[in-house]
């Protein structure tokens, strides 16, 4: 998540110091990604020097410095907004990397590492949906919430995306325990002498993954 | 806590013999307590519609016992189960099973008819539940005047009407999109809150997280449970989600 980004967008709507822009910044995805403070004065820093953002004015009695977007920053922010967030670089999952590894790895229960990660998803799913329910309520005017409409409906968004993530991940354990299961019930082809030419040699996977894993 | 409101102790379900002999169930426990809703989960052939059969006296179990209340199923008469499921139970499937040519309120008052209650106590009664679950709006309408969404609402008030306290539901939500679906699950979510206890059977996880536990089956055994649900404000007080 892009913390200058986010910042910038914030101060789109006015200025604001660093304090409130922290609040704001949880309030609206819902303290998912907290900042800490000065993680937001060390952003601002650098969006002052990169021409971003200015200062607006002194320091106010309690000594806080207020922040504006600049015209710079205003141009940044719009082409944000119209640029697509890059998915094309695969960033490292764990839970990817443990998966691949335990099917190679020798005495790893893998059923027991998808079973387990599994459970703690669906545990994960559940916090989020009561999560969601609450939101839902407060958006579609259930209860009296805190969150104005607007700020609720962008919390409901993000556990919407948290909700949408948990699912994926039980979709793709489940199908790791399906291949599994194939694979098991495939008999494996007796092995043979080592190949003169080693197919490890040539960047090819062993017999028994082909067609597999794509 | 209460004691539980459905029991299933050490249930073991068989289907056919030698080399056609499938074990359906093999030595499932689980415990539903009123007000809660279970989720069952598992890959297909797993044996969750068979936990559903039996849990609801639609199945007999090889070996085990179920109890609903303070009744063993397998003591019971066929006649005596018959009123118990009729009295006690709810079921409601993937494709609504109402009435085409009965409105929504003939429909959820029609298994207290058959029960013998007199057509206008079950109609008042069907328009109770329906007041309950906000369907009044429907009531007068037949099935073909209804989104598929609002059939299985109904479909919910129908399981659930008169002194109804377990729901049985399997799949219920597969005939719907998922926004739907999730507006049905809310509204068993709701009657669980009630006090219903509730078993879902579902493949879909987003609509399992809407139950309090969920168990997991694999070739007819509980590998796993997702345990007890926290409250939303220790989610929140701990800081948010993952």
């Amino acid at each position: 998540m892009s913390v200058r980004l986010g910042l910038m967008a914030l101060l789109a709507e006015g200025e604001s110091y660093g304090a409130r822009l922290r609040a704001a910044f949880e309030e609206r995805t819902g303290g998912t990604w907290p900042l800490n403070v000065g993680q937001v004065y060390t952003t601002l820093e650098r969006l002052v020097r990169d021409g971003l953002v200015a200062q607006s004015g002194q320091a106010d009695a309690e000594g806080r410095i207020a922040y504006r977007l600049t015209d710079a920053g205003r141009g940044e922010l719009a082409q944000w907004w119209v640029t697509p967030v890059d998915r094309t670089s695969t960033p490292r999952d764990e839970l990817t990397i443990k998966l691949a590894l335990a099917v190679t790895a020798p005495g790893v229960d893998v059923h027991g590492v998808v079973q387990g990660q599994r459970t703690a998803a669906l545990r994960h799913l559940r916090d989020l949906t009561r999560l969601k329910r609450d939101a839902l309520d407060a958006v579609e005017g259930r209860v009296e919430g805190a969150r104005d409409a607007e700020h609720g409906l962008a919390w409901l968004l993000v556990l919407e995306n948290l909700v949408f993530a948990a699912e994926a991940e039980v979709r793709w354990l489940d199908h790791v325990e399906s291949v599994l299961a194939r694979q098991a019930r495939t008999p494996r082809p007796a092995r043979g002498p080592e190949p003169a030419t080693s197919e490890h040699t040539t960047g090819e996977r062993p017999v028994h993954w082909e067609g597999k894993i794509r | 806590m209460s004691s539980p409101h459905v029991v299933l102790d050490d249930v073991t379900r068989v289907h056919g013999h030698d080399e056609t002999r499938v074990v359906a169930l093999d030595h499932v426990s689980l415990e539903i307590h009123a007000g809660e809703l279970v989720a069952v989960m598992g890959p297909s052939g797993s044996g969750k519609s068979t936990l559903l059969n039996v849990a609801g006296g639609l199945d007999a179990p090889t070996s085990g016992t179920v109890r609903i209340g303070e009744q063993t199923l397998g003591a019971l008469t066929p006649r005596d189960l018959a009123k118990l499921r009729r009295r006690r139970m709810g079921f409601v499937f993937q494709d609504y099973n109402l009435i085409p040519s009965l409105t929504a309120a003939e429909n959820v008052a029609l298994p207290l008819e058959l029960d013998g209650m007199r057509a206008r106590q079950a109609r008042r009664s069907a328009r109770h539940t329906l007041d309950l679950m906000d369907l009044m709006s429907l009531s007068d309408r037949y099935p073909d005047q209804m989104s598929g969404g609002q059939q299985q609402r109904v479909a919910i008030a129908r399981a659930l009407v008169g002194s109804r306290r377990f729901v049985l539901a399997d799949e219920p939500t597969g005939a719907l999109d998922s926004h739907t679906g999730e507006e049905v699950l809310r509204v068993l979510r709701e009657r669980c809150d009630e006090g219903v206890a509730g078993l879902l059977v579902t493949h879909e996880a987003r609509h399992a997280a809407w139950a309090d536990r969920v168990v997991f089956l694999r070739d007819g055994r509980v590998v796993d449970s997702t345990g007890e649900a926290g409250t939303a404000e220790d989610l929140l007080v701990s800081g948010g989600p993952r």
